[in-house]
């Protein structure tokens, strides 16, 4: 049973009610909380629910579920998965010197590594309520996740994007001419993901052979993915279909992955089937999700929590299922959520340091929409901030604009800024191809070729000779 | 100065330093921004301006208010009421931050068609047909610049019908979300509601008009009730093609008797069909 918390403040005394509501009122302010009702209701109550929760014990998280054990079978994943050996070194620890812990010099790349399993979502969440932007970055930049399929991602100095050549109406040639424009600006090393218009198995299938047999001719170390539901991706690995990753949106409870249509076993099924298909070449991550933070309280599944504290509960599905990419779609969701780019980028560096603490390969999608406070300035800042902490890979669009789902992300030019002011650079595998490609002249200081690549020449000559 | 410096100021003298990108023409396929060249790695001044106006574009259509005295005006001549309401978000601000208050209508309005309904109503109260209401939603310009051409085509349309479909008073709503049209539905004893709202807008469609239309409308339903046209402009569904939809779904849902998930608008299916291929051209040869 949740006990209540009390913290006197001269002669005024704060009382919380449980635990989800200390860490709910501890959340720096955004608009999901309050359009909730569970933020804070005044800057002072903020400031003391965060003193309060530091001096909370990590132990308190085990005991004290903040969704009942019974009623959500991602509170059993969490405490039923959770290692006990590798929670000894941090288990004396409260809040407060969780923080402190992993800011010491003690805290390095190999330690975070060895505790990983020890940490709770809930208890990477409660951190990252009492850290300043600077400590998220800091210690997410000490977080390493490599995963593998047919490239390497999330090595350290490294930023990978994802090609996402969305067309309105899914027109092939469409399509294929945003995926030539993003190879030919060195993007797409993440992944080809295809938000589809038309979402069938049909259109999905035809969507997958379409980047199948694109990666297959330009021999390009990457991977493809539809991002359709994923019993529909099931059923097109049954029909022989060319599924590189299983894609899936998911939330923190329970009751918001019914709301999507799956369960963990749904998950599993499709992990092992997508396994069975043995198409990596240097890895075997085969999924690919995606978060953000509000979509457990738009599903009317949020238990009464923060909605930070939901968004990183959804970290334990994902780590279950060792995903390739997980993506946090910050900005996407509208500002009844998150209202203006302050708040988007606190939610984008939340995100990205629970995830990578929890060994999570966390990209994100720096993004818009026109109804929100942001503009592209606000998406400069979030992703030069993102690029520092060390964020496994961005999105990668032209020119910024989704012309299918109406929002803004970054361009291929934006992932090209990043890499070449904080010295970052694609996946190994795919560095080399664009070196041997001809698309880059320099792969080291991101030097674009100025004359078209001869293969990609050919085929826009057969086009421009054609019709 | 080295040789390759002075190759590249020969080459790109005439527009700074921009490299131009030659598979620009592509864009006849596609609306996305490729094709937009560089000046080094970064975007080129004329391309970050233009995308900079139609930032400023859509953030105009979401914040600027519509003019509901100018759209009164021009749906004078259909020759029905007109009854102007508003949500329970006070302003702009509070409506983007509180959708579900966008959804309810405030009390005064409430007031205003209950009533509208008794001043009609004899004894009974009086049954409408169809119930059509115009709502800001997320872009103003969206219903500025579409709502009246297209509900000019769709009472075309709706009078050359057999069976009447009778009108109940045209409703405009300021700081209103899809589902408040379940409120006026009902209020207004209409057995369909035809919500016309701005649409979110996109940096390429900052006008773009949807329509949402629910059979026996009544608060509480959720969009599982309701099916859906989107994109009503002239750059994207024509007004024609939008009425005609719209009317074939009125036929449905007053045949069938429901309107959402059990309607399916198989107005579209053979628009599918059509592209089954994946031939393209990066795998020509």
């Amino acid at each position: 049973m949740s006990k209540s918390y009390r913290y006197t403040l001269g002669s005024k005394t704060y009382q919380f009610e449980s635990l989800a509501q200390l860490m709910a009122k501890a959340t720096p302010k955004r608009s999901g909380d309050s359009l909730a009702g569970v933020s804070a209701s005044c800057a002072e109550e903020r400031a003391v629910a965060q003193m309060t929760l530091a001096e909370v014990p990590l132990k308190t998280f085990l005991n004290d579920a903040l969704i009942p054990y019974e009623d959500d079978e991602i509170t059993r994943l969490i405490i039923d998965e959770h290692d006990k050996n590798a929670f000894a070194p941090i288990a004396h620890l409260t809040v407060g010197d969780f923080r402190n812990w992993l800011l010491s010099d003690h805290a390095t790349s190999s330690v975070l590594t060895a505790i990983r399993a020890g940490i709770t979502p809930e208890m990477a969440a409660a951190v990252s309520k009492i850290m300043r932007n600077q400590d998220l970055i800091l210690v997410a930049k000490k977080c390493h996740v490599t995963t593998a399929f047919r490239n390497t991602i999330g090595l350290p100095g490294h930023l990978s994007t994802r090609l996402q050549p969305n067309h309105p109406t899914d027109n092939v040639n469409g399509i294929a001419a945003s995926i030539l424009d993003g190879l030919l600006y060195g993007s797409g090393d993440a992944v080809i993901g295809i938000n589809p218009a038309t979402d069938n198995v049909a259109q999905a299938i035809k969507l997958m052979q379409l980047m199948d047999e694109v990666i297959e001719k330009y021999q390009i170390p990457t991977q493809s993915c539809v991002l359709t539901h994923v019993t529909n991706t099931i059923e097109c690995i049954n029909a022989g279909a060319p599924v590189d990753l299983v894609f899936q949106s998911i939330g923190g409870t329970e009751a918001t992955n019914s709301s999507f249509g799956f369960n963990l076993n749904t998950l599993a099924e499709a992990q092992a089937a997508a396994l069975s298909l043995k198409r990596g070449t240097v890895g075997d991550n085969v999924m690919y999700f995606e978060t953000g933070q509000g979509s457990s309280l738009s599903a009317n599944a949020h238990h009464g929590l923060d909605q930070q504290t939901c968004e990183t509960r959804a970290y334990a599905v994902a780590r279950k299922f060792k995903p390739l990419l997980v993506n946090t779609v910050v900005g996407f969701i509208g500002p009844e959520y998150l209202f203006d780019g302050k708040e988007i980028t606190r939610a984008g560096l939340e995100d990205h340091f629970c995830a990578k603490l929890l060994g999570v390969p966390m990209g994100c999608d720096v993004c818009y929409t026109n109804h929100a406070e942001a503009d592209q300035n606000d998406m400069d800042n979030l992703l030069t901030l993102l690029g520092v902490a060390g964020c496994s890979f961005v999105m990668g669009i032209p020119g910024s604009d989704d012309i299918m789902l109406n929002y803004q992300t970054t361009s291929f030019h934006d992932a090209l800024y990043a890499r070449r002011v904080l010295g970052l650079r694609a996946a190994p595998e795919f560095e080399l191809w664009l070196a041997k490609m001809n698309i880059m002249t320099d792969t080291k200081q991101h030097i674009l070729a100025d004359t078209l690549p001869s293969q990609f020449a050919r085929s826009l000559k057969a086009i421009s000779g054609g019709q | 100065m080295s040789n390759s410096a002075s190759k590249g100021i020969k080459q790109h003298k005439d527009n700074g330093k921009v490299v131009d990108n030659p598979w620009r023409e592509l864009r006849r396929f596609t609306d996305a921004r490729i094709g937009l060249g560089r000046a080094g790695i970064s975007l080129p001044t004329n391309e970050m301006l233009a995308f900079q106006l139609s930032h400023a574009q859509a953030r105009d259509a979401v914040n600027f208010p519509l003019d509901f005295a100018a759209l009164s005006e021009q749906l004078q001549p259909f020759g029905e009421s007109v009854l102007q309401l508003h949500s329970q978000a006070v302003d702009r601000s509070h409506y983007l931050q509180r959708p579900d208050l966008g959804r309810k209508l405030d009390i005064a309005s409430r007031d205003k068609l209950t009533d509208f309904m008794s001043n009609v109503s004899a004894g009974a109260l009086h049954q409408h047909d169809i119930a059509i209401t115009i709502v800001d939603g997320l872009s103003s310009l969206a219903v500025q610049k579409n709502a009246t051409a297209f509900i000019k085509q769709l009472l075309v349309l709706l009078n050359e019908q057999p069976q009447a479909w009778r009108l109940a008073p045209f409703t405009l709503v300021e700081q209103g979300r899809v589902a408040i049209g379940d409120d006026i539905g009902q209020l207004l004893n209409a057995k369909v509601v035809v919500v016309l709202i701005g649409e979110r807008p996109g940096l390429s469609s900052p006008d773009s008009l949807g329509l949402y239309l629910t059979w026996q409308p009544k608060a509480g339903l959720n969009d599982a009730s309701r099916n859906c046209i989107s994109n009503i402009r002239p750059a994207g569904l024509s007004y024609q093609d939008a009425a005609q939809r719209t009317l074939y779904l009125l036929q449905e849902a007053r045949r069938l008797n429901l309107s959402g998930v059990g309607l399916k608008d198989r107005s579209q299916d053979d628009v599918i069909e059509h592209q089954i291929h994946t031939k393209n051209f990066l795998l020509s040869e």
